[in-house]
């Protein structure tokens, strides 16, 4: 394996999770409900894929158990914001919060532990391509989870009446309760949805990126993902490009490190989010698409008069 | 009429005792009503009356608290809008539910049976739209439509229903005459194929031109049933105001001072991507007169309110004058300062903040204008607490702003006399340029007719008065001059004597040229 291959390989693993925890919200803000609690969906998936995997043997099951922490600790959210209408952005702060806690307490008898890396699954034929094959084609379930994700939603949004109904909700609750779309239930489906992605996310981390169980080991990952929705205007393949291009230009920078070359550290370090916001900006700069994108009750509570 | 017979004489729809209550309050106490197939049915009621909590009702937005329907003879629950389209009722709701971001085909498949594909129903929409005289492109985006093309959606989308009742609430407020026109002439036809409408309105000269029969509500209450052909104007309107509302004569005044507010070619751009660029922009009110600027919703009246008053000026000074001085690139305090009153659109969040008193809107308002007389102790700024209450005093009394309490939150008065309130604000400043916008845009009638006569009143005693309005009947009551704004362009003003309501109707589609030439014919007779 050449240095280059090595390189792009850890970009795609790094990349990942950006891509997954972000397309979850990604559908959860088109349903116009914000959030925030991203890193703390994320984390309380990596410690219960860990642990069920350290329990059960298999990191399949782990992978399971990472979706469903991640969608369970978003209902939590949605029953506080969609049924209680508390406030999204204190209640989506505070899930990251009492995430990156709760982790820490279930994860307690866990660290230090080695973990049980998740095998990648070579495709035949395909794995056997010169250069792509073994960097697209002998990977775990999970990219290949990432990237049917990305297709589906985009699909999803764009082509089918439901995503139709679900983007409805986003741009104008009161006109699509008007026209008889659940718009609770629809949202309580989204924010779900993007809490089980955030879990999966979650779950590459500790069973993939670095098979183990560290305190706070989603390490603001969450937010990324949070910003790359936006800079990516809630297009599912923009975000894509977001993901990839902040995951490559961060080990990028820290190979460069590893080479000594003479730019300080610290300006390397804020490499990777410079890149993106940059680049993100360059691809968003139409004003109008970026409005007919954003979902209009972004965060805006609703209740129904009855 | 195509139906005949016994089938004729069974109501299509009828209310029973219906009541709808919001804690307390009785929105609709004991609604009864009916309507006939084939019929154009007029609901008619000041803001407030009830008419659109009553529609809510029948279209499954809002459950009733009591009371019963009958659709065709058989009662029925009608808990939600699918369940009401099912039995044949489409509803075009006036703050229409359209989607911004979404595309014309979208939104009418929203509310479609999913089985059926995007592009079938972009076809259909096309088709009906075309044969009811309402072409739509379905594949624009709702954001790039005008209000007139966002009006097809809504009543495409309720017809690929085949419904048998359309209820329309208040379709002409959004129009020009002539789209309005045009809408007229798709009800009828709506009619002749046997459907029936309800035509929320309070608008009685169309009511009276298109209605079969009339109910007229007030405080959520029938107080009339009539064949509005039948009835006056006033008769009408003493039906859904109660009394006898006070007839406002323009100023007419003879008093034609020096120009007090002036604009050359005033030109600035779009702030965001849905906003209109104003476009040389010339007009001149004069001491004594009103100038009422016309236009259809959405045509620059925002972005030529925001450079008047100063919320955002444009940098070159000479493009707007204050009693002589040139004052584009100043803000709204200086504005102020230099003898001007501005009242904007939105009363709330915009002309006062809802959950502060009347007093505390009243320094925001003028703290800086009226620094002397609200605030005390030098640089410290202390607001003068008795100064500020007795100025609200007395503005609620010239006004007659009626409160619950003696300085209730902004947020808890009725629109009108929040209007009232605000207007008032500024008139207590006596000043020599005031600009508002909307003065009157939904308060009731008693209210209008008290906001309008300050405005007539305050050019009388030598004021400079613009409007920007919507409300041809305000526009008429008002002005003494009038100028038309269509997509951020002005026309010249004209006398309002010599202008008609076709006209103007004209001006407003952005047809100076045959405006003229409509000008000219009538100038030949």
């Amino acid at each position: 394996m050449s240095i280059v291959e090595a390189i792009l390989l850890t970009i795609i693993t790094a990349s990942t999770p950006l891509v997954l925890a972000a397309l979850g919200e990604l559908v959860t803000e088109r349903s116009g409900v914000l959030n925030l609690g991203v890193e703390g969906m994320m984390i309380m998936g990596a410690v219960c894929a860990f642990a069920a995997t350290q329990m059960s043997g298999s990191p399949y099951i782990g992978i399971l158990a990472g979706i469903a922490s991640g969608a369970l600790f978003s209902l939590l959210f949605g029953f506080l914001t969609l049924t209680l209408v508390a406030n999204q952005v204190a209640t989506g702060l505070a899930l990251t919060i009492l995430g990156l806690g709760v982790s820490g307490m279930i994860g307690e008898g866990f660290v230090g532990m080695s973990g049980i890396k998740l095998q990648p699954i070579a495709i035949p034929l395909l794995s056997d391509l010169p250069y792509i094959g073994s960097l697209l084609f002998r990977q775990d379930i999970i990219f290949y989870l990432s990237i049917a994700l990305v297709v589906g939603v985009n699909w999803f949004l764009f082509k089918s009446r439901a995503g139709l109904r679900l983007r409805s909700v986003g741009d104008s609750h009161a006109s699509a309760h008007a026209l008889g779309i659940n718009v609770i239930r629809t949202r309580y489906l989204a924010v779900m949805f993007g809490g089980a992605c955030a879990g999966l996310a979650g779950a590459q981390l500790s069973l993939v990126y670095t098979p183990q169980w560290v305190e706070n080991m989603s390490a603001g990952r969450g937010w990324i993902a949070l910003a790359l929705v936006v800079f990516a205007s809630w297009r599912p393949w923009r975000l894509v490009a977001g993901g990839y291009l902040f995951g490559a230009v961060s080990i990028s920078q820290l190979h460069a490190q590893a080479f000594g070359i003479g730019i300080p550290s610290q300006v390397l370090s804020a490499l990777p989010y410079l890149a993106t916001v940059v680049v993100l900006i360059l691809i968003s700069h139409n004003r109008r698409t970026t409005l007919i994108n954003t979902p209009a009750s972004l965060g805006k509570p609703f209740v129904p008069d009855r | 009429m195509p139906v005949e017979g016994e089938a004729a004489n069974r109501p299509l729809l009828a209310v029973g005792n219906l009541t709808k209550l919001f804690g307390t309050f009785a929105a609709c106490s004991g609604i009864n009503l009916d309507i006939r197939p084939g019929e154009i049915h007029a609901l008619l009621g000041e803001n407030g009356a009830g008419k659109s909590t009553l529609v809510k009702m029948l279209f499954g937005v809002l459950s009733p608290s009591s009371g019963q329907i009958l659709w065709q003879g058989q009662p029925v629950q009608i808990p939600s809008p699918s369940a009401a389209r099912k039995l044949g009722i489409g509803m075009v709701f006036q703050h229409f539910c359209l989607f911004e971001a979404l595309t014309v085909a979208e939104n009418i498949a929203l509310s479609m049976d999913p089985g059926v594909s995007l592009a079938n129903i972009a076809e259909e929409a096309k088709r009906l739209s075309v044969s009811y005289g309402l072409p739509l492109d379905p594949n624009a985006h709702v954001a790039d439509l005008s209000v007139g093309e966002r009006q097809r959606i809504e009543i495409v989308r309720a017809l690929l229903q085949n419904p048998k009742l359309i209820i329309l609430d208040e379709p002409t407020s959004v129009l020009t005459p002539q789209e309005a026109d045009r809408l007229f002439e798709t009800l009828a036809k709506l009619k002749a194929e046997g459907r029936s409408v309800l035509y929320i309105s309070h608008r009685l000269e169309e009511v009276q031109r298109i209605c079969d029969r009339a109910t007229v509500l007030r405080h959520g209450k029938v107080t009339g049933a009539c064949d509005p052909r039948l009835e006056t104007p006033a008769s009408l309107a003493r039906m859904m105001v109660g009394s006898d509302v006070a007839h406002v004569s323009a100023a007419g005044t003879d008093l034609k001072g020096d120009v007090q507010l002036e604009v050359r070619h005033l030109t600035a751009a779009a702030r965001t991507p849905f906003a209109v660029s104003l476009k040389d922009v010339c007009l001149k009110v004069r001491a004594g007169e009103v100038l009422a600027i016309a236009g259809v919703a959405g045509n620059g009246q925002g972005e030529l309110f925001d450079a008047l008053s100063g919320e955002y000026p444009v940098p070159d000074p000479d493009a707007i004058h204050v009693r002589q001085k040139p004052a584009g690139n100043l803000g709204i305090t200086a504005r102020r300062l230099m003898g001007a009153g501005f009242v904007p659109e939105e009363r709330h969040g915009h002309a006062a903040v809802p959950a502060l008193s009347l007093s505390d809107n009243l320094v925001l308002a003028r703290c800086q204008s009226d620094r002397k007389a609200f605030i005390g102790g030098g640089f410290i700024g202390i607001i003068r607490q008795q100064a500020v209450k007795r100025a609200a005093k007395r503005i609620s009394e010239v006004m007659d702003v009626r409160k619950s309490s003696d300085n209730p939150a902004a947020g808890s008065l009725s629109g009108g006399n929040l209007q009232k309130f605000i207007v008032g604000r500024e008139l207590d400043r006596q000043p020599t340029v005031l600009v508002v916008n909307q003065p009157t845009w939904g308060v009731d009638a008693g209210a209008a007719s008290r906001i309008r006569q300050s405005l007539v009143d305050l050019a009388k005693s030598g004021s400079a008065v613009l409007v920007i309005s919507q409300d041809l009947d305000e526009i008429f009551e008002v002005a003494t001059e009038i100028a038309v704004i269509s997509e951020g362009r002005l026309s010249e003003a004209y006398p309002a004597a010599t202008l008609s309501r076709e006209k103007i109707g004209l001006l407003m589609g952005g047809m100076d040229n045959q405006a003229d030439a409509a000008r000219e014919t009538s100038h030949a007779h």
